[in-house]
């Protein structure tokens, strides 16, 4: 692809991601109908979509990485380590406003009830690991297989903890807490399926932003070495 | 034929390797020990069986990192792994002789521990142990591939533990489960499931991660 | 405000907050990228100077 498809490709993704979040807010706040809930749906709306979109970036991430081992291809580990670099802040902001939200439902910063917490959490120490894992092995072939290699165990991880977690409930915590299901009206699904919307645009322009930096970087470096 | 005929031969060089230095086996087992005792004092008056089988677990898990973090120490010493990755067999065999040398010695520690723990703490039973050999089969299979991942690294010793302890979250969870739960069956199926996937994916990419 | 009103706007804000810190982020790292530029364009242009 050329670099000027690349380049020009941001802006629009830029523009898209802009529309699409005001819009989520807008309807967010004077569109979507209150109901028993209380005022925890506002806050439903963006941190459910935060969690998709860090799952997201994850997934894209395994994929890159996939992409690098099985066809070698160029690039793919630079743009699979951006994906999950930005997997893990959707993670943090999934954390930070479940725990808000978690503080406002139940009076505590943090429950082990809630299965997405917990995920949450537990993907949060595999990701830092990779990242542990980035940084101390020397640049190189053998840094980017490692860590395409981890980044898939991430991938399978992901169900199988999904898994672990509810059934770890059953012996954990006798009592069930009752959770603020999905149930909701069509207006407030339309709300929700925009929010959602927003988030992947977001996450996709800082993607897309952060690649551009990084690649920058690289031919910066490539430039200085070639003059001197 | 030849596959299983180089597996073996590398199981066999790790476990003769013990035999004579003795180093990694007897740490296992001391630490295995002292663990528990340290967890007697751990638990204040009126803790359950249940807080004690949990602790079990924990003491299994660590004593794992301990013989992990051996693993492939030989290897780096010597400077051999890059003949055996040279040598002609499938570089995934590297991995399954290495698993199946680190489930030997997590077998022999827990020969040792479970009755220990038996004799400190609780009455043990099938579905404990039938959870421990599961469990076991999970951490030599994903122990031995981030540990060969740590090897390559600047920072090993440090770096395999934070690789694996997450992994080892439902690992944890089915040992546990299977131990204490009503119904250890679905504890039993969710150790099997992550056996299964993750020896698959090990042995699929441990070639990547010991070529250059 | 009410606390949950407190609740909701914090978790805007903190969106907004991170956001804002990323696109700084970006920002120094294009300032730093510039200098480079400027330095690679310098040296590029007293090499032309010395061959030619």
């Amino acid at each position: 692809m050329s670099t000027w498809s690349r380049n020009n490709r941001l802006p629009a993704l830029a523009t898209l991601a802009l529309t699409l979040t005001a819009a989520a807010i807008a309807l967010i706040f004077f569109y979507a109908p209150l109901d028993e809930d209380g005022l925890n749906q506002k806050i439903f709306y963006f941190h459910v979509p935060i969690a998709f979109t860090a799952y997201g970036c994850f997934a894209w991430g395994g994929w890159k990485a996939l992409r690098h081992l099985w066809k070698g291809e160029d690039g793919a580990d630079l743009e699979s380590y951006v994906a999950i670099h930005l997997g893990v802040i959707f993670g943090v902001l999934t954390l930070v406003t479940g725990s808000i939200w978690a503080r406002y439902r139940w009076g505590h910063w943090w429950v082990w009830s809630e299965d997405q917490l917990v995920l949450f959490l537990v993907l949060f120490l595999f990701y830092c690991a990779y990242f542990m894992l980035r940084f101390s092995v020397p640049p190189g072939p053998q840094r980017a297989n490692l860590s395409a290699v981890y980044a898939l165990f991430g991938v399978v991880l992901i169900p199988v903890s999904v898994l672990a977690i509810r059934l770890s409930e059953r012996f954990i915590h006798p009592v069930a807490f009752d959770k603020g299901g999905p149930n909701m009206a069509g207006s407030q699904f339309f709300t929700f399926c925009v929010s959602c919307a927003a988030m992947f645009s977001l996450a996709a322009t800082l993607y897309n932003l952060e690649l551009v930096g990084k690649r920058l970087d690289m031919r910066l470096r490539e430039l200085r070495e070639a003059l001197q | 034929m030849n596959y299983l005929a180089d597996v073996g031969a590398l199981a066999r060089k790790d476990l003769l390797l013990e035999l004579r230095a003795r180093d990694t086996l007897p740490a296992m087992l001391l630490f295995v020990v002292s663990a528990l005792v340290v967890f007697h004092f751990v638990l204040p008056a009126g803790s359950s069986d249940l807080a004690a089988t949990g602790l079990l677990w924990v003491a299994l898990l660590f004593t794992a990192l301990l013989g992990l973090s051996r693993a492939f120490a030989a290897e780096r010493e010597q400077g051999v792994i890059d003949g055996l990755v040279l040598a002609p067999s499938d570089r995934s065999a590297i991995w399954l002789g290495k698993a199946l040398s680190i489930l030997a010695f997590l077998a022999l520690a827990e020969l040792i521990a479970l009755p220990a723990f038996a004799l400190f703490f609780r009455h043990i039973d099938g579905t404990l142990v039938g959870g421990v050999a599961l469990a076991d089969v999970g951490i030599a299979a994903v122990g031995t591939l981030l540990a060969a991942m740590a090897a390559a690294s600047r920072a090993r010793e440090l770096l395999l533990p934070l690789l694996f302890l997450p992994l080892a979250i439902p690992i944890v969870v089915g040992g546990v489960g299977a131990s204490v739960a009503d119904d250890p069956a679905r504890y039993l199926g969710l150790l099997g499931l992550y056996d299964a996937l993750f020896a698959i994916i090990c042995w699929a990419s441990f070639e990547y991660v010991v070529t250059e | 405000m009410s606390t949950e009103e407190k609740y909701v706007a914090a978790v805007y804000l903190i969106v907004f907050v991170v956001l804002l810190a990323y696109v700084l982020i970006i920002a120094l790292k294009l300032q730093r990228l510039e200098r480079e530029l400027a330095e690679l364009v310098e040296l590029a242009q007293r090499k032309a100077v010395a061959v030619g």
